[in-house]
Formats: structure tokens, C-alpha cells, sequence
């Protein structure tokens, strides 16, 4: 095999993981503070990505600098959502939870269906097609952009989870939420909270990811199950484990497609992620289960 | 019936128990004492399948049964109950104790006469359509004995049955016990509230940071300096004391 | 017996149905009932009434759809053997999964993502490979005859479904009065107490899962003789594992008749929807939003509508 094109690919993989790390992040911290998986989680990245295509189309405003308000926008949105339908009636069971989130998502997936149709849809801003020398490829400059923004947001959610009060009230809960009560945390704001940043993290990764990516109603499909992946392999809950995760996955998603072609290689993923449920479901970085 | 022979169970660096050795002789009521977190449950959890002894062997009815599943071992009539009781929340009484009388039959009308006949045996038949759920603390401790007891076990044992349970409440579980033994049933039990061992037992073991530290009738060991020892600080030498003048 | 009032009249109903409506919308709504009564059924048995929650049981009904059709169009052998073939290939990957995951001590929500993960690792080789007619699927060559599996009038068809419906609920009804049932509600709501009782529950739910697998395979088969066409996204998607498992949640978990209920009001969203709109979407919207709604007011499922009716009337 060539070395200019396995070197091309690790570095194609190694970008793409990027950009999985980027929807990865939220959902670990959801699974890590309220235990459950967020199918919605797919669903919230499409609203914020169409969210993000008409800012700029309708009033011109440019992705990256749409981040602050899809931030803000999308914190709200969780928040919310999480105060007026998960936490309400799920009646404590976690199994409600996951079916809330997944009846959320069918709902979701299907109005966008509704009012913007199945197609497809591109923008084109003026750096979308910039390329980058990067060693034996070519990279184009959004890819990097994003790749750097996802190692700036994990920082950012680990330094935020160790060093803030908020954040020590949101450990607190993810790991003992009757002792939080006790010491009178408000247990349902911390998880409505945690909900809010899990999906919060969505608004910055559609800003870094529309400059590269198609919108449709079923764009989140794309991501969500190697975002599951991803969340298992790095261990639930772990900041560091979704960014370790997520590069893995994108470098097994581009070997596989170098080695076993573009239509196989997708199995990679998915055989990762019945090996690792087998045998280390709490994943590399992950504690007890 | 049942011969342990130097069973060690070992949680990290815990010997949580330690090279235990003991018989419970067939037909007898055995006690086991010690005080909290002495390893008393562990010890039956190796003993039944539940943990994974570490060394030591377990010979049940003269076969070794060491490391077996805890399905096997029950179906060769050995049963536990738990100490935090564990019940099928969202079935009926009768339900749940129909699921340890189909251990030996298949047949429905069967395993519900099984269940109806246990049920006033442990005196629960007027809760028998009540929901598990919705019992009160006596209630699940007795729905423990039951489904076990519907297993048509050689040996129960029993992990504190009596605990959280008032005074009146234990008076009335006492001779539903022996009335198990005089079945044919031998019984080992673990239990706090000593009043009970001294009126069941004819043997107890007690057990203390793992190790089995004496053994013996239990009037004799409620004066025995080590046993009074293992308990001190706890409380449980005057308790001890005190019931073995009642 | 009045055990038996519920299912005889129910069937009664079934069977005649088709003789009063003769519309081939009547009937085409019908088949659609029962056939997503049959697979939410088999999603029903292992994920309500045993407890383990499945996210992938597409994996079963793409297995079933292609193990029949591709024995039929590459080997032409009979859809009616197929369909037998089918059953036991479901068994087969549910065992597997079955043994592998339960082996492995895998539970609960890992127990989910894996049955996941298999049906998309489906999904993907049935994609990739010449074989089974990659992403361009599979067409069955028409060839109008009841021996064919390929009816001439649609009535044939209803009365197929009906046939396994009427087998997925004496399934139920069954597991509902026998020892394998009461064994897998212990499982269900506590294995620790469950094993203690002497259940082996490894192999209880290796056996479940090969039932429910099979029944939905079964599904699988029927539902590509009927539309003659199959591919990888619509029989291993994503899609149809959560159909099954919406018409099993809404109707009601762990009941016999539950999945029937949900079956029926998926059908009626569904095509009432279609009737009314062209537009793509609305009726899964509704759908959705009927989940919400009913975990958060009747958390049993529709069911319990009907149970409110009888408590009242008995009282
Ligand atoms: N699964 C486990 N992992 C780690 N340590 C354990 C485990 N189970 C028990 N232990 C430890 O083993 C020791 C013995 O516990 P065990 O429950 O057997 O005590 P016990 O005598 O039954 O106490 P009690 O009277 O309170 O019921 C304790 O220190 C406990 O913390
Ligand atoms: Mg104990």
C-alpha cells in the first residue's frame, strides 16, 4: 500500500473523528449525569444544523459566528425540553426516559420532514472550499476548523465539570443523586441543567459542521450511532473517552473504507461496538458500570 | 447436610470470608451470628452459587457442589432467601411464590395449589392477590420464606427474615419456622435479633471479620468471652446477656 | 371458559371482516393491522414480557425477509418453504445474539445498543454484498398464484397474516398461563431472585429471544411477498426496530393484546394521514407525540383504557 495514501487516510480519519467528537461530547455527559441514553440526541443536532443553514441564508449570518447565539439557543432548547417532558413525565424510570427521548426524536425528525421535505440542502461560504496542505493531503480549511474546535470544547466541558460549582454539583449528582439531595442540591435543575450543556454542545458542533455537511431531516442518523459508539468505546460519562473515542472510530471508519471498500468498510464500526459491549462495556476511560 | 471447609470469599484486598469451616446437621435449626459486616451474607452467597469462592469447598447432601450455578444448587434443594428482600415487584403474592413451586412441576393448577398451601403455611393466604409492590416490610420478609419454601427445599437458608420486623411480628414468624423444620426441612439461619436464635437454634456458629470464631449451643456461646468480645461495641453482649436470661 | 370469550370473539371478528369490507383499501388496512401486530408481538414477548429491550429486532425481520427471498429467487425454492426457513434462521440469530450478549452478562440499556449494533452490522454486509442485491435490494418476479406465496386477490394475503397474528397472540396467551411465562416474568422483574428460585435464566431468555426472532422473521417473510420488494435500509433500518417496538409501547408492554391495540392505532394514523395529506412525516409526527402522551398519562399503554372499561363495568 502506498504511504501517501494511508498517510492521507489517517489523517482523513483522524479529522472526521473530529467532527463525531464534536456530537459525541454532549451525549457523554447526558449518559454520565442522567444514566440514559439521549436518543434524541441525533434529532437536536438536525434542528440546530438547519437552525444554523437558515441564519445564514435569512439574515446572512456566517456559521462560525453564529456560535454564541446556537450555543445560548440550543442551551434553552434542552433546558426545556428537559424541565417541560423528560424530567416531568418519565415518572422516574429510566426506561421512560429513553422512549420520551425517542418519541422526541420521531417527532422532530418527521416536522422537519413536514415543513422543509426530505431534500438535501448545501450552502457555500466563501471558505468552504479553501484547502489546506496538511503533510501528503490536501485538507479543506473546515475540517481543521472543526477538529480544533472539538478539542477546544472537550477542554472547555472538563475543565467546566472540574473546576466550577455548577460543575461539582453536576459530579455530585451523576454520582450519588439521593447523597446530592441530602446535602440540598436541587437534583432536577442539575439534570435539566447537564441536559441543557449535553445538547448545548450540539448548537457548536452544527455552527463547525454545516460549512461541510448536507442538512436533511435525517442528518442526525449520520452521527448518532457512532456517537453511541463513540460514548461506549471512551466509557460513559468521560470527556477525554469521547475525544480519544471519537478519533478511533473516525480512523477505523477510514481504514476499514481504504481496505475493505467504501460499501463494507461501515461494518468496522459497528463490529468495534459489539466487541467493546462484550468485553469492556464500561469502555477504555470509563469507571463501574 | 451441609459441610463448608475452609471457604474464603475476597472483595480486593477484603477477606470478607476467611477460610471458613462448618456442618449444619440434617434436620437441625443452625444459627449464624456476627456482627454487621462480618461477612454472614457473603458467606451464604459462596455457599448458595451467588460469589465465586475464592478457595474452600461447599459439599451439600455429600456432593460438592463448589462453584455451581445457583439454579443447580437450588434444584438439588438447597435455597436461599435475601437479606434485602428481593421480590418480583409487579406480581401478585401468588404469582411470586407460584415461580419456586414450578421448580418441580410444570403444571399451573399444581404450582397454584403449591403456592395456596405455602401461603397459609407462613401465614400469608389473605395477601395471596395483594401485588408484591405493595407489601409492607413483614409482608415481603415472609414472601421470602414462601417462595423459597415452594422450591420444596432440603435446605433453607435463611438470610435475617426477622429483621425491621416488631416484636409481635417475630413472635409470630418464631413457630413458622420451627414448623418448617418439623417438616423435614433443616434450616440455617442468619439473624440479629438474638431473642430468636436462642429460641430456634441448637447450634450457632459465629462468624467475625470472616473467620468462624466459636461454635456451639447458643446459651453457652452467649457466655463465651470471645463471642462477647467479637460483639463489643456493639452493643450486642448485653443483648445476648439479656436474652439468655429471659 | 371466559378465558377464551376475548380471543374467540376476537378472531370471529377477524374472520369475517374482510367478507364485509370488500374494498381493497378495507383489506390492504386489515393486512397492515395484523402484520404490524405480528412483528410488535414478537417484539412484545422478549422486550415485555421477559424484560429485554430490544433496539435492534430489525436484525430478525431483515433476516427473515431476505433468508426466504433469496432462497426463492436464487434457488428458486417455494415462499412457503421459505417462510419455514425463515423461521428458523430468526431462531437461529436470536440464539446468537441471545447466547452471546447473556454469556457476555450484558443487561439492560448495553443489552439494547447491542441488538442495535448487530442489525446495523446487518444492514451494512447485506449493503455491501453481490449476493443479496447490495443497496439496490431484491425483487421478487411476479407470479400471481396462492401456491407462490403471491396472491391473486389480497383476501389471500389477509387471511395469511391473520393466521400468524392469531399464532403470536395464542404465543402471548400462553406465556401468560405457563411455567416458561411465570419464569420469564421472574426474570423480568428480579434474576437475582429468579436464579435463587432455581431458574436457569440464561437459557430462558436464549430461548425467548429464538422465539421472538423467529416469529419476527416469519413477519419478515410475509412482508416481502406482499410488497415483492425488499431492501437493506427498509428491512434492517433503524426505522423498523422502533416500529416494533412503538406498537408494542403504545398498545401495552407485557400484555397480550397490547401490541394488537398498537398495531391498529399505527395503521389508523398512518393511513388516515395519507388519506388527508400528501406531505411526508405527519403521521410518524403523530405517532411520536402519542408516545409521549402515553408515557406520560397512561404509562402501562393503551391498555389500560380498556382495562378502566372492565374494572368499571365489573365493579
Ligand atoms: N460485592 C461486594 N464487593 C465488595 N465488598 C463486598 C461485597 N459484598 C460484601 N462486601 C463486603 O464484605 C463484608 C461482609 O459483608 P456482608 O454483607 O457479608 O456482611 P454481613 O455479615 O451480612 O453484615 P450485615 O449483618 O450487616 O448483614 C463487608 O465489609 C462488605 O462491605
Ligand atoms: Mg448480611
Amino acid at each position: 500500500m502506498d504511504a501517501t495514501i494511508l498517510g492521507a487516510a489517517v489523517i482523513n480519519g483522524l479529522l472526521l473523528g473530529g467532527s463525531y467528537a464534536l456530537v459525541a461530547v454532549g451525549l457523554t455527559l447526558i449518559y454520565g449525569v442522567l444514566h440514559i441514553i439521549n436518543f434524541a440526541h441525533g434529532s437536536m443536532l438536525m434542528l440546530a444544523m438547519y437552525g444554523v443553514y437558515f441564519l445564514l441564508v435569512k439574515a446572512q449570518v456566517d456559521p462560525y459566528a453564529a456560535i454564541p447565539l446556537m450555543v445560548v439557543v440550543m442551551y434553552a432548547a434542552g433546558y426545556g425540553m428537559y424541565r417541560a417532558l423528560i424530567g416531568r413525565f418519565s415518572h422516574g424510570k429510566d426506561e421512560n426516559i429513553l422512549l420520551i427521548t425517542l418519541g422526541l426524536s420521531i417527532v422532530l425528525e418527521n416536522i422537519a420532514l413536514f415543513f422543509f421535505t426530505g431534500d438535501s440542502r448545501n450552502i457555500t461560504v466563501s471558505y468552504s472550499d479553501r484547502m489546506i496542505e496538511l503533510g501528503p493531503s490536501l485538507v479543506p480549511l473546515p475540517k481543521l476548523v472543526s477538529f480544533g474546535a472539538s478539542l477546544l470544547l472537550c477542554a472547555a466541558l472538563a475543565w467546566f465539570i472540574a473546576r466550577t460549582d455548577t460543575g461539582r454539583a453536576i459530579r455530585a449528582v451523576a454520582k450519588e443523586r439521593h447523597g446530592a439531595r441530602l446535602v440540598g442540591i436541587d437534583v432536577e435543575k442539575i439534570l435539566a441543567v447537564s441536559y441543557g450543556i449535553g445538547i448545548a454542545c450540539l448548537g457548536a458542533a452544527a455552527c463547525l459542521l454545516v460549512p461541510m455537511f448536507y442538512v436533511a431531516p435525517t442528518v442526525g442518523h449520520l452521527f448518532v450511532i457512532v456517537a453511541f459508539t463513540i460514548v461506549v468505546l471512551g466509557g460513559m460519562g468521560s470527556f477525554l473517552g469521547a475525544l480519544v473515542g471519537a478519533l478511533l472510530i473516525g480512523l477505523t471508519e477510514s481504514l476499514s473504507g481504504l481496505f475493505l471498500g467504501e460499501a463494507l468498510g461501515q461494518i468496522g464500526i459497528s463490529l468495534i461496538f459489539i466487541l467493546i459491549l462484550l468485553f469492556r462495556p464500561t469502555g477504555l476511560f470509563g469507571g463501574g458500570r | 447436610m451441609l459441610e463448608v471447609e475452609g471457604l474464603s470469599k475476597i472483595y480486593g484486598g477484603l477477606r470478607a470470608v476467611d477460610r471458613a469451616s462448618l456442618r449444619v446437621a440434617e434436620g437441625a435449626i443452625a444459627g449464624l451470628i456476627g456482627p454487621n459486616g462480618a461477612g454472614k451474607t457473603t458467606l451464604f452467597a459462596a455457599i448458595t452459587g451467588f460469589a465465586l469462592p475464592d478457595e474452600g469447598r461447599v459439599r451439600f447432601a455429600g456432593v460438592d457442589i463448589t462453584g455451581r450455578a445457583p439454579h443447580r444448587i437450588c434444584a438439588q434443594g438447597m435455597v436461599r432467601t435475601f437479606q434485602i428482600t428481593q421480590p418480583f415487584a409487579q406480581l401478585s403474592v401468588r404469582e411470586n411464590i407460584m415461580v419456586g413451586a414450578y421448580l418441580h412441576t410444570p403444571d399451573r393448577d399444581e404450582a397454584a395449589a403449591r403456592a395456596e398451601a405455602v401461603a397459609r403455611q407462613v401465614g400469608m393466604a389473605a395477601l395471596l392477590d395483594r401485588t408484591a409492590a405493595g407489601l409492607t416490610v413483614a409482608g415481603r420478609k415472609r414472601l421470602e420464606l414462601a417462595r423459597a419454601l415452594a422450591t420444596r427445599p432440603k435446605l433453607l437458608l435463611l438470610d435475617e427474615v426477622m429483621a425491621g420486623l416488631n416484636p409481635s411480628e417475630i413472635d409470630e414468624i418464631i413457630p413458622v419456622i420451627r414448623g418448617i423444620r418439623d417438616a423435614g426441612v433443616t434450616v440455617f439461619l442468619i439473624e440479629h435479633v438474638m431473642r430468636a436464635v436462642m429460641s430456634l437454634a441448637e447450634n450457632v456458629h459465629v462468624l467475625s471479620y470472616g473467620k468462624i470464631i466459636a461454635e456451639g449451643a447458643p446459651r453457652v456461646l452467649a457466655a463465651d468471652p470471645v463471642v462477647i468480645e467479637a460483639y463489643l461495641g456493639h452493643g450486642a453482649a448485653q443483648r445476648l446477656a439479656g436474652a439468655a436470661h429471659a | 371458559m371466559s378465558a377464551w370469550r376475548v380471543p374467540v370473539a376476537l378472531l370471529a371478528v377477524a374472520l369475517a371482516y374482510p367478507l364485509v369490507f370488500r374494498t381493497n383499501f378495507a383489506i390492504n388496512f386489515g393486512v397492515l393491522v395484523l402484520f404490524f401486530a405480528v412483528i410488535g408481538q414478537a417484539w412484545n414477548i422478549a422486550g415485555g414480557f421477559a424484560g429485554q429491550l430490544s433496539f435492534g429486532h430489525a436484525v430478525f425481520f431483515g433476516t427473515g425477509a431476505y433468508c426466504s427471498t433469496i432462497l426463492h429467487v436464487k434457488l428458486g425454492i417455494n415462499p412457503w418453504l421459505g417462510l419455514w426457513a425463515s423461521a428458523a434462521a430468526g431462531a437461529l440469530v436470536g440464539a446468537f445474539i441471545a447466547a452471546l450478549s447473556f454469556r457476555f452478562g450484558l443487561k439492560g440499556s448495553y443489552f439494547a445498543l447491542i441488538t442495535l449494533a448487530f442489525a446495523e452490522a446487518f444492514r451494512i454486509l447485506t449493503n455491501a454484498v453481490e449476493f443479496t442485491g447490495g443497496g439496490l435490494g431484491l425483487l421478487i418476479p411476479l407470479k400471481r398464484s396462492a401456491a407462490n406465496f403471491q396472491f391473486p386477490e389480497r383476501i389471500g394475503f389477509y387471511y395469511t397474516i391473520l393466521a400468524l397474528a392469531a399464532l403470536s397472540i395464542a404465543i402471548a396467551l400462553w406465556l401468560k398461563r405457563s411455567r416458561f411465562g411465570a419464569r420469564l416474568a421472574a426474570i423480568r422483574e428480579n434474576e437475582d431472585a429468579a436464579r435463587a428460585l432455581g431458574i436457569d435464566t440464561f437459557r430462558e431468555k436464549v430461548k425467548i429471544m429464538a422465539l421472538s426472532g423467529a416469529l419476527c422473521a416469519a413477519g419478515g417473510t410475509f412482508y416481502a411477498q406482499y410488497f415483492l420488494y425488499i431492501d437493506p435500509v427498509v428491512v434492517f433500518g433503524a426505522d423498523k426496530s422502533v416500529e416494533m417496538l412503538l406498537v408494542s409501547m403504545i398498545g401495552g408492554t407485557g400484555t397480550v393484546y397490547g401490541p394488537l391495540i398498537g398495531a391498529f392505532l399505527l395503521t389508523l394514523v398512518g393511513e388516515g394521514t395519507r388519506a388527508l395529506t400528501n406531505a411526508q412525516g405527519l403521521s410518524l409526527i403523530i405517532y411520536g407525540g402519542l408516545l409521549i402522551v402515553i408515557i406520560a398519562f397512561l404509562p402501562n399503554g393503551l391498555i389500560d383504557l380498556f382495562k378502566l372499561r372492565w374494572g368499571r363495568r365489573r365493579a
